[in-house]
């Protein structure tokens, strides 16, 4: 399809103020680690398990540590000085920290436990490394479905369940599979452990829960002949401690944005930069596509008058997820199909919109959002409205296309929910596969105009970013009309001030290059 | 109230003719396409209470399960005279009448304190009712100049809503629960109100709760003052507010 006439120059001047606003908050972030980067540090030299009240052990070793005034030093010298000196495990020198049977202390040989850190962070990141290639392997052997890959959600709250309708979703056509975690899971400052079967409006996040769900797709994969993908959420409080889980067990996606948990659940500024920065360097590592959520803003904010946003959101977390190593096929940037239905034209916005992020973002994965705001109990009415989300979708060659859902506002999909979503959307992938070749946009007429608009308006809210500085703009709600302010919000108490002795190795290992503080 | 019974009034779903009593209904049957399983789907349908149920599509959906769509035709009536629902008893004014009936009757602004509460993350309600910008065209009690709106937003924890009710001398709690999967919103909302109580403010607020499936008769029976549904905006919470403030007034 002939491409919207959009100024080069523009997109340039666009991308170039996104990239000085993530560099100002990465450098001002740099020195300082959080509790949950150093208890997904735990997780990746190996301590999993959970003590008798439940409480997970890298929160119980963090604790401790907290408590030893050490932790600003990082888990990591601590950890592997006593693994060294006890001639223990990690998980058993967690096991003893959490028994009340060893107290961590900075070793007398501090290089010493660094090499052995290393050597043990080197055979996970080998580990991982395994991972990603058997996830290449697969999908050069087994194949993958076409672009825009459907991307289906199953909620059930238990795992077995999920797995069943995963399973049945695979079989009717889905390419991903996301398990949507139990409401308020991003809020809790641990991650629940083992198999769950009891959950709210989806199903916890756990290693475990992972793993079941990896191989029941993996089985399903082979049976119907291409690599089905998995979905989780690396996001709330644990975020790095989540993608630590995933790159360990073969995740392919995970919802990860920048600002996501500031803006919407209300967790504090600075834990959520750190945060997500360890959590993009593990998704990078591990080939994760990540997904980022600007979809949000449009179900607070006018999805009209509020399109810019979505478009300065991508470009900054463009930048947020180069800091972090992400390449621009793993960037998932999200948007979605959220105009009034009633608004004339509507449609011919919706499409403009989509052309414009395909064209300034051509080579990243992009996530494509369903009606959902707009959505009402009129079943028949959803249905097409999904059909035209997915019309956008095939013409303006979206890549992870999340399947609307007609009962969308009335529960959680029923199985024959999916079944006719995914009906739908082949329908209107197949009968209008090479539509986007055969049609071209007018020149200067609305579609483009209105795409050059958002363009600028973009453009003008970045410079006026760059200006005032990240915190300063999402202080004043400049997105989603949500006003959140440094020091406010959950998970502050977590952000530490790194000591000149902190030591990471996954930040040397997983990206090089990069002079980390 | 009325000694005056009404008229009967008998109805069944429509169709083409009166009193044809033709509906559609589809589900799912966890076993895969067969003649059994389509016959099954029909007995099903006869079970409802449908005569004559044809299924006019089926088809298999993998996995060990089957997708069946079918009309049939009712054989029930209901006569809507005998029928009472539940609802808040006011007159819905717009913004202008309910800023005006505030300032005359209160003499200062009405304070409302909203928030999705416990694990509850969709703002999406809430935001409809209490933000400036409203929804469809109906501005949110932010937007009214006699009432203070102070919306805490998602994932509020019920002891921190009840303190910033006392803080701010709340004279409307406003409650959104949109997730109900395995009836968690029932949980929520009573845990609330139990809160309330305990503080010995039940008697003194307002209390308000909305929600794709929220009915007032529900939030009587969880000994709310008032339930809205969907199709609800600010004036209709802002009007029953009001009504229920020189209700108690009055008393």
């Amino acid at each position: 399809m002939t491409h919207l006439h959009l100024d080069p120059a523009q997109i340039d001047r666009a991308r170039d103020s996104a990239r000085r606003i993530a560099r100002q908050v990465f450098y001002d972030m740099a020195r300082f680690t959080t509790t949950t980067v150093e208890r997904a540090t735990l997780r990746l030299l190996g301590v999993d398990g959970v003590d008798e009240n439940q409480v997970p052990l890298p929160n119980r070793v963090v604790s401790h540590l907290q408590e030893q005034g050490l932790l600003q030093h990082g888990v990591t010298t601590l950890l592997a000085g006593a693994m060294t000196k006890h001639n223990q495990t990690a998980q058993e020198v967690a096991q003893a920290v959490a028994a009340g049977t060893l107290t961590l202390a900075w070793p007398h040989n501090e290089l010493q436990a660094r090499d052995a850190a290393l050597n043990l962070a080197h055979t996970m990141c080998e580990r991982i490394a395994a991972q990603r290639a058997h996830r290449q392997h697969k999908l050069q052997t087994l194949g993958e479905g076409q672009t825009p890959w459907l991307y289906l959600i199953v909620a059930t709250g238990n795992i077995y369940e999920d797995i069943k309708q995963a399973r049945a979703a695979a079989e009717q056509g889905a390419d991903i599979i996301a398990v949507i975690r139990s409401t308020g899971q991003s809020l809790l400052d641990y991650v629940p452990f083992g198999a769950t079967t009891e959950g709210f409006g989806g199903t916890y996040a756990t290693q475990e829960n992972f793993r079941l769900m990896r191989a029941a797709l993996d089985e399903v994969g082979d049976k119907v002949g291409r690599y089905i993908r998995l979905t989780n959420y690396c996001s709330g409080l644990c975020m790095p401690e989540i993608a630590a889980m995933g790159a360990i067990e073969r995740l392919d996606m995970m919802l990860n944005d920048s600002m996501y948990g500031i803006i919407f659940r209300d967790i504090n500024m600075q834990r959520t930069f750190i945060d997500q920065f360890f959590s993009r360097m593990v998704n990078a590592y591990a080939g994760i596509i990540i997904n980022t959520g600007e979809d949000n803003y449009l179900t607070t904010a006018d999805a009209y008058e509020a399109a810019h946003t979505v478009l300065a959101s991508q470009l900054i977390n463009e930048q947020f997820a180069y800091l972090s190593g992400l390449a621009p096929e793993q960037m998932g940037l999200g948007h979605a199909f959220e105009i009034h239905p009633e608004l004339e034209n509507g449609f011919l916005w919706e499409l403009a919109h989509a052309q414009l992020v395909r064209q300034v973002f051509p080579q990243a994965s992009l996530k494509y959002m369903p009606p959902t705001k707009h959505m009402t109990g009129n079943i028949f009415k959803g249905q097409v409205q999904d059909t035209l989300f997915n019309i956008v979708s095939t013409i303006t060659q979206q890549n992870i296309h999340l399947l609307g859902m007609m009962t969308e506002a009335i529960h959680t999909p029923f199985i024959q929910d999916r079944f006719l979503a995914i009906q739908n959307a082949k329908y209107v992938f197949g009968t209008m596969k090479d539509l986007h070749c055969e049609i071209e946009f007018k020149r200067g007429g609305q579609i483009e105009r209105r795409a050059q608009t958002v363009l600028a308006q973009a453009e003008t809210m970045l410079a006026a970013i760059e200006h005032m500085g990240l915190p300063s703009a999402i202080g004043q709600g400049m997105f989603a009309d949500i006003a959140r302010t440094p020091t406010g919000g959950k998970g502050l108490d977590g952000v530490i001030e790194k000591s000149a002795s902190y030591y990471n190795p996954f930040l040397h290992l997983m990206l090089p290059g990069v002079h980390h503080v | 109230m009325s000694e005056h019974k009404l008229p009967e009034q008998w109805v069944k779903p429509y169709g083409d003719t009166l009193n044809d009593g033709r509906v559609q209904l589809s589900f799912t049957l966890p076993v895969a396409l067969s003649d059994t399983a389509r016959e099954g789907a029909k007995r099903l349908a006869l079970q409802m209470g449908l005569d004559e149920p044809a299924v006019v599509h089926c088809e298999d959906m993998g996995q060990g399960f089957s997708f069946y769509v079918l009309y049939g035709q009712c054989k029930y009536q209901v006569d809507l005279s005998a029928l009472q629902v539940a609802r808040p008893d006011f007159e819905v004014m717009d913004k202008d009448r309910i800023n005006a009936l505030i300032a005359e009757k209160m003499g200062r602004r009405m304070v409302v304190v909203g928030a999705c509460i416990e694990t509850d993350a969709h703002t999406v309600g809430i935001d409809a009712i209490m933000n400036m910008k409203g929804f469809n065209g109906h501005k949110g009690l932010e937007s009214y100049h006699e009432i203070r709106a102070i919306n805490m937003g998602a994932q509020v924890d019920s002891e921190d809503l009840v303190a910033r009710a006392i803080d701010e001398r709340a004279d409307v709690i406003l409650v959104s629960q949109v997730v109900t999967q395995k009836n968690i919103h029932l949980d929520n909302l009573t845990r609330l109100s139990d809160l309330l109580e305990a503080e010995g403010l039940r008697d003194k607020v307002i209390l308000v709760v909305g929600g794709p499936r929220i009915s007032h008769e529900l939030a009587k029976e969880l000994g709310y003052d008032a339930g809205f549904g969907t199709k609800t905006y600010a004036e209709d919470v802002a009007s029953f507010a009001i009504h229920e403030w020189i209700n108690r007034k009055a008393a």
